[in-house]
């Protein structure tokens, strides 16, 4: 009885670490920490769209409901208590309704999550997606997909004493990524065992407290984390994937591209792209990368 | 459906991985389930309350719950598995690995008690009496007389308790085994347009799964029918 009852109190104690954990390591990595301002977005008065267009709809609705993720800090991320979600999808994702006339104020963000990007466009619930959406040829068959707005590659995530030097020393050894992410797949194609998570603040625990020796993911991701881990963590290795990120829209709307096109194109040449890089993904030791050369939309 | 007919191989390995979690999770499920039922009808009162504890305390709370204690909160407080480290062919037998099936045997130990219980319940108590008078001990009651019936009674509840049990293990899938369910994510991730296939193919695979269990299940009861 005693024995239970300690086990019982264990448990209870060891409960609400759990708990405590997940309230306190899902913080975001400090955005903007080298004093970068955040970029503002022009909204364009009244735009002119040809009558009949998905963005002559959206403008004249004054409103727009854009897909984001809540759960990738620097990307796209909404803390417990933020009111806005905030990363680098987030603020192109105002970028681009602001090209529509529509402030960021009346942008609806929804929650996308890996799994329901492509319903949401199909059903129309999102007239766009801006969630860290690798663009790919199955993807395309059912979507619309036009950027990349990013080009991202996945490194690896290791406590600050491991020997591991990239993905190439953890052959057959665990390694910790989103549950049902490409950077969950690239893992496994490199010969590593593949460790899923529910998601990547999950992983930063496990690989802190030695369950997996590494965590991988996009390198900008793992960066925001080994900054807030200061000391204890740190990112090794090349790039091993190159996942081209692009904004999804409903394929009933072939329209949308050639504006998304053009409102990208405008960020990249007058400098508010790298602006929006250098406010959510820069930091020390962080360069702001050319921007990346887009698709043509297909007519 | 095509990405799973041309990954066999990948299916194959988050196929082993769940009946792993199965297999082992159901021996030990039912090998504590049976302590714990033993020493919930015993006579030594101590034992009785903590057996009767252990299955208020984890019958309560989630199975989610319960592996996340082990899962996150175990490693936090120095309880890991991390001596567990065994490579079985293809299938690799980790500290999380380790983890996550002593959650599910710890949980479903409390379902198992309960059926087993029901089961002794149902063994006139006359049975019990007749054991003792000949001068066998508790511990001769229980494996000569009383569980050998019990067990006979009970196999309807335990199929089911064993069929959530194989069912729970897809829980797993997002805790760090990549199992079939984690594999269905990583598919319909992969490959959007066929992702009513893949559901369909999945499911399928679990039905099936469950039929077998069901099937032995029903074997046992009617070999047992005559106790």
């Amino acid at each position: 009885m005693r024995l239970k009852r300690t086990k019982a109190a264990a448990a209870a104690v060891g409960l609400g670490l759990a708990l405590s954990a997940c309230g306190g390591s899902a913080g975001e990595p400090e955005t903007g920490a080298e004093g970068a301002e955040a970029p503002e977005w022009e909204v364009v008065e009244s735009p002119e769209f040809e009558a009949g267009t998905a963005m002559a709809e959206l403008a004249e609705a004054g409103e727009v409901t854009i897909g984001v993720k809540f759960d990738q800090p620097g990307l796209g991320f909404k803390g417990a208590t933020d009111d806005m979600p905030s990363g680098f999808d987030v603020e192109l994702a105002k970028m681009l309704a602001g090209q529509l006339g529509i402030a960021a104020e009346d942008i609806t963000f929804e929650e996308t999550i890996s799994d329901n990007r492509e319903p949401y466009l199909q059903q129309g619930r999102v007239d766009l997606v801006l969630a860290t959406y690798s663009i790919t040829d199955e993807r395309r068959q059912i979507v619309g997909q036009t950027g990349p707005y990013l080009i991202t590659g996945q490194q690896v995530l290791v406590p600050a004493d491991s020997d591991v030097e990239g993905i190439e020393d953890l052959q057959g050894e665990e390694v910790c990524a989103a549950a049902g992410s490409t950077s969950l797949e690239n893992v496994e194609a490199e010969g590593a065992v593949p460790a899923p998570a529910d998601n990547y603040a999950a992983c930063v625990d496990d690989v802190l407290n030695g369950t997996v020796p590494a965590m991988s993911t996009d390198g900008a991701i793992l960066l925001g984390y080994a900054a807030e881990q200061e000391g204890e963590l740190k990112v090794v290795g090349d790039e091993f994937s190159e996942e081209r990120i692009g904004v999804g829209y409903s394929k009933e709307r072939p329209e949308m591209c050639e504006f998304i096109n053009d409102a990208l194109q405008a960020s990249f040449d007058d400098g508010t792209w790298a602006e929006a890089y250098e406010y959510t993904l820069g930091g020390e030791g962080v360069e702001v990368p050319d921007p990346p050369a887009l698709d043509d939309c297909q007519a | 459906m095509d990405i799973v007919l041309d990954n066999l191989d990948l299916m194959g390995r988050a196929l082993g991985y769940t009946l792993l979690f199965f297999v082992i999770a159901a021996v030990l499920s039912l090998t504590l389930g049976t302590v714990l039922a033993a020493m919930r009808v015993g006579p030594v009162s101590v034992l009785r309350r903590a057996a009767a504890a252990y299955v208020t305390l984890v019958r309560n709370t989630p199975l989610l719950v319960v592996l996340l204690f082990f899962r996150v909160a175990g490693p936090k407080v120095g309880l890991n598995f991390s001596f567990v480290d065994l490579q079985l062919g293809q299938w690799r037998i980790n500290n999380i690995f380790a983890a996550l099936v002593v959650g599910l045997s710890i949980y479903t130990a409390a379902f198992v008690c309960e059926a087993l219980r029901s089961g002794i319940n149902a063994v006139p108590l006359g049975q019990a009496e007749a054991a003792r008078a000949i001068g066998l001990p508790f511990g001769g009651v229980m494996t000569q007389v009383v569980l050998p019936q019990a067990i006979r009674a009970s196999v309807p509840p335990m199929a089911s308790v064993q069929i959530a049990l194989l069912k729970n293990t897809t829980v797993c899938g997002a805790l760090g085994v990549v199992e079939l369910f984690a594999r269905m994510r990583s598919f319909t991730n992969n490959d959007p347009t066929q992702r009513v296939g893949i559901f369909i193919a999945f499911a399928a695979l679990f039905v099936v799964l469950v039929l077998i269990v069901s099937f032995v299940a029903n074997r046992l009861e009617r070999r047992w029918r005559i106790a």
